[in-house]
């Protein structure tokens, strides 16, 4: 077909082209109008653009602290106290909902009827209410409802829960835990190594692999050892109405870390459950045919293969349980977002403050997503 | 020779009956006995410790006396008629369309006819401890209009099948007429907006948010799926970054930028504001489920469309996009009831609605330390009203007879959960 003839209008490349340069200068110029009129506002308000702000003094205090923090330090300093905070929670309760999520979502689909009756209440009642009413909830009714220190109460272990907080059992930090735990860490390494190499020598030289299995049994030893032993653990002790030693919590800490965990455990366990119920049912009775106990069966064959189809809702639900933990604003634990609001009440650098909580949430999904992702092509199945 | 008759076994143990159903069930191995006794014991523990707290050491007055407070905030007492009236629009059309849809099965099955007497129980319960006769009358109205409407639309349904393909357009009205009914802005005097609070503001910005998102997120699905690149990735950008922030900074933004990116003198309602913010955040999962729908319409239908000579916006609107709607009408029902329980993030932002009208009320030092019955009151009606959306949704899912997902509702990823709920 002779080109020429098509009129411009009707010709396909050009409408393509014409319509995205048209979106785009929308866009551009929208974003172009509001940005102007913002510089007009911030002009009018006297408030400087750029972010050597971040070095003035903060002069509010921060209750809540894992890194040294005073009021005369910088802004940038308490932001760094409060990412902190927040990865803290993070870590935490993505480790704790998923024992939780695992043990629920099981129980979902126990032979009992009681247990399952109770984890079906649970996990409808958690997904069926807001999570910021359920740290409210948690905050204002059971943390702020703790008896002073004197008469707090205890726990096995030993742990304390009293209205300044909880008190556990923690390792000192001084230079013998930290020989303890690189011993720890290392013989961890070193019996994963052991581990495949007996795997290897069993199967490729039909090996028994017995002088492997009694040196990863000393390095057991050695590890359990420096746990219990090395590790220069403290405990808390009430002395009068002060406890001192261990690990002091805040009841914020406590309750979003509680209400973070309960909640997203609830969708978790409904991921497992689902995902365990996905696996077709031959692949259970195939391996009971083949003499399999119930929880081998299950440890070897079904959760393999339901981790495969669990893992990317399961990354959404740590994703959420990340993005979850900037409720913490709401019962005034100084999380990432709660310092940045704190700060941009003080200093009105709104653009600025924005622009920081906007990157910052944006990199850790983004770090959540990548590590995921490396951990769901570990478990797909290697096809040539 | 003699013939070897089979030893007589005795007869099989009875596997009916209440004494069986738990030996199965309960006791079949030492190991389930041992998990039923403690999970009985737990429960037992959680009950008796949650119900002497309910009715000794717990003061319910604080949900009594504010229990008006609570549902519409606010609301001048002399105009609660228009709340009443558009409550009973709503019912009337919720009635009609459930009529609509059911008209070839029977309208009360035995688990509807249950559920429906469990409603009008706990309506009448708590409305009988907390409210006055009159409303306690209008409520079991509503209840006896929903049936009446009900079987009204099944006769229309009945006589015009064609209706029911009218239903999103005729709710869409309602709203309109509900919401002007409400702001008064068909009939004076009208009620400003920052002046809705309660279950009130609630239940607007979540409908509201979730109407505005609609066309957002169907046009940010199609231009993901474009093959134009600058709109790919306009759409990609947008929205995977509205994906990766919690809904509490996309508010806080909202409600921070809004005023600062319009001209000066321009600052909008605070609940304007953060309506902006919830709807750019639905919009953004809103695209992500439309574009799963759209994903679910095979090729050919597309191609089919063409070989009929239709250009590419005819066959998007008319070919593609209702398949895919219609595909994705139960996820977009799911996504609003987290949004129903996401606009509880507004209480952080400080406004009024049902969780910070909890928060307001606790404030007032007569009710200093109710938090508890007050919380798990405000946790009651979120519960209902979930449950009941979510109950009436996998309804609706089998009455549209929706292609049957073969895939886990718990196993999807694009859950809006910015912050409050699933």
């Amino acid at each position: 077909m002779d080109e020429h003839k098509v009129p411009l209008w009707r010709d396909d490349r050009f409408l393509k082209i014409a319509l995205q340069v048209i979106v785009l200068a929308i866009v551009v110029a929208l974003l172009a109008l509001l940005g102007g009129n913002a510089l007009i506002n911030l002009r009018r308000l006297g408030i400087p653009p750029g972010y050597d702000f971040l070095n003035n003094p903060a002069s509010f205090g921060i209750g809540d602290t894992a890194i040294p923090y005073s009021p005369t330090d910088s802004f940038g300093r308490a932001l760094l106290v409060g990412l902190v905070n927040t990865l803290r929670v993070i870590v935490l309760g993505i480790i704790l909902a998923t024992i939780l999520g695992i043990v629920v979502g099981i129980a979902r689909l126990s032979e009992n009827w009681l247990v399952r009756q109770i984890a079906t209440i649970y996990v409808e009642i958690f997904r069926n209410t807001p999570l910021l009413l359920q740290l409210f909830f948690l905050y204002t009714a059971v943390f702020l409802r703790f008896p002073a220190v004197e008469n707090s109460i205890r726990l096995p272990g030993p742990t304390f829960l009293s209205n300044q907080g909880i008190f556990l059992l923690w390792p000192a930090g001084t230079a013998r835990t930290w020989i303890a735990l690189a011993v720890i860490i290392g013989s961890l390494i070193l019996g994963i190594l052991l581990w495949r190499q007996r795997v290897k020598v069993i199967v490729l030289q039909g090996a028994s692999g017995q002088n492997y299995f009694f040196a990863m049994i000393a390095l057991a030893v050695i590890a359990v050892l420096a746990l219990l032993f090395g590790l220069d653990w403290q405990a808390p002790v009430l002395q009068g109405d002060v406890v001192t030693g261990g690990l002091n919590l805040s009841g914020e800490f406590g309750a979003l870390l509680a209400g973070l965990v309960l909640y997203t455990a609830a969708f978790i366990a409904e991921v497992v459950r689902a995902g365990i119920q996905s696996v077709s049912k031959g692949q259970w009775e195939a391996s009971r045919a083949l003499g399999l106990q119930p929880g081998l069966a299950m440890r070897l064959v079904i959760f393999p293969q339901a981790l495969r189809v669990m893992i990317p809702p399961l990354t959404s639900e740590y994703l959420n349980l990340a993005k979850n933990s900037s409720l913490a604003a709401g019962i005034a634990y100084a999380d990432f977002f709660q310092v940045a609001n704190t700060i941009n009440n003080q200093t009105g650098r709104v653009l600025q403050v924005v622009s920081l909580i906007m990157i910052t949430y944006l990199t850790i999904n983004l770090i959540i997503s990548l590590a995921m992702n490396w951990f769901n092509q570990q478990v797909q199945i290697k096809e040539r | 020779m003699t013939t070897i008759l089979p030893q007589s076994s005795a007869p099989p143990v009875t596997t009916v009956g209440p004494w069986a159903w738990a030996k199965k069930n309960l006791f079949s191995s030492w190991l389930n006995t041992l998990l039923t006794i403690i999970s009985a014991a737990f429960l037992a523990w959680v009950l008796i410790s949650f119900l002497s707290w309910a009715f000794t050491e717990a003061q319910w007055n604080a949900v009594r006396d504010n229990f008006r407070l609570f549902l519409v905030g606010r609301y001048p007492v002399q105009l609660l008629w228009r709340i009443w009236a558009s409550l009973g629009l709503i019912v009337a059309v919720g009635g009609l369309s459930w009529g609509v849809l059911a008209r070839t099965s029977r309208l009360f099955d035995r688990r509807g006819l249950v559920m429906l007497g469990i409603l009008a129980a706990s309506i009448l319960i708590v409305l009988g401890l907390l409210a006055d006769p009159t409303s306690i009358a209008i409520s079991l109205g509503l209840l006896v209009l929903v049936v009446g409407t009900a079987f009204l639309g099944q006769q229309i349904g009945q006589v015009k099948p064609q209706l029911g393909s009218w239903l999103p357009l005729f709710w869409l009205l309602t709203f309109l007429l509900a919401y002007a009914l409400v702001r008064g802005l068909i009939i004076g005097p009208q009620v400003k907006l920052d002046d809705l609070t309660g279950l009130l503001l609630t239940l607007l910005t979540a409908i509201v948010s979730i109407v505005l998102s609609f066309p957002i997120g169907v046009l940010l699905a199609l231009g993901r799926r474009s093959e134009l690149p600058v709109i790919r990735w306009l759409s990609i950008v947008y929205i995977e970054v509205i994906r990766g922030l919690p809904l509490v900074t996309i508010l806080f933004a909202a409600s921070l930028l809004v005023p600062l990116v319009l001209p000066s003198g321009m600052r909008p309602d605070r609940v304007l504001r953060a309506i902006v913010g919830l709807t750019m955040f639905s919009a953004a999962y809103l695209a992500e489920n439309v574009r799963g729908g759209l994903q679910s319409v095979p090729r050919g239908q597309a191609e089919a469309a063409k070989a009929l000579g239709m250009n590419p916006l005819l066959t998007t609107t008319l070919i593609v996009l209702p398949q895919a709607l219609k595909a994705v009408i139960p996820t977009i029902v799911g996504q609003f009831i987290s949004l129903f329980k996401d606009t509880s993030l507004l209480a952080i932002i400080g406004l009024a609605e049902l969780l910070g009208m909890g928060q307001s009320v606790l404030a007032n030092p007569q009710y200093n330390g109710r938090s508890s019955e007050v919380f798990l009151f405000i946790g009651l009606i979120y519960f209902l009203c979930c449950s009941i959306m979510s109950w009436a949704s996998r309804r609706l899912e089998r009455q549209l007879n929706a292609p049957k997902r073969a895939v886990d509702p718990a196993l999807t990823t694009n859950r809006p959960d910015g912050g409050g709920g699933g």
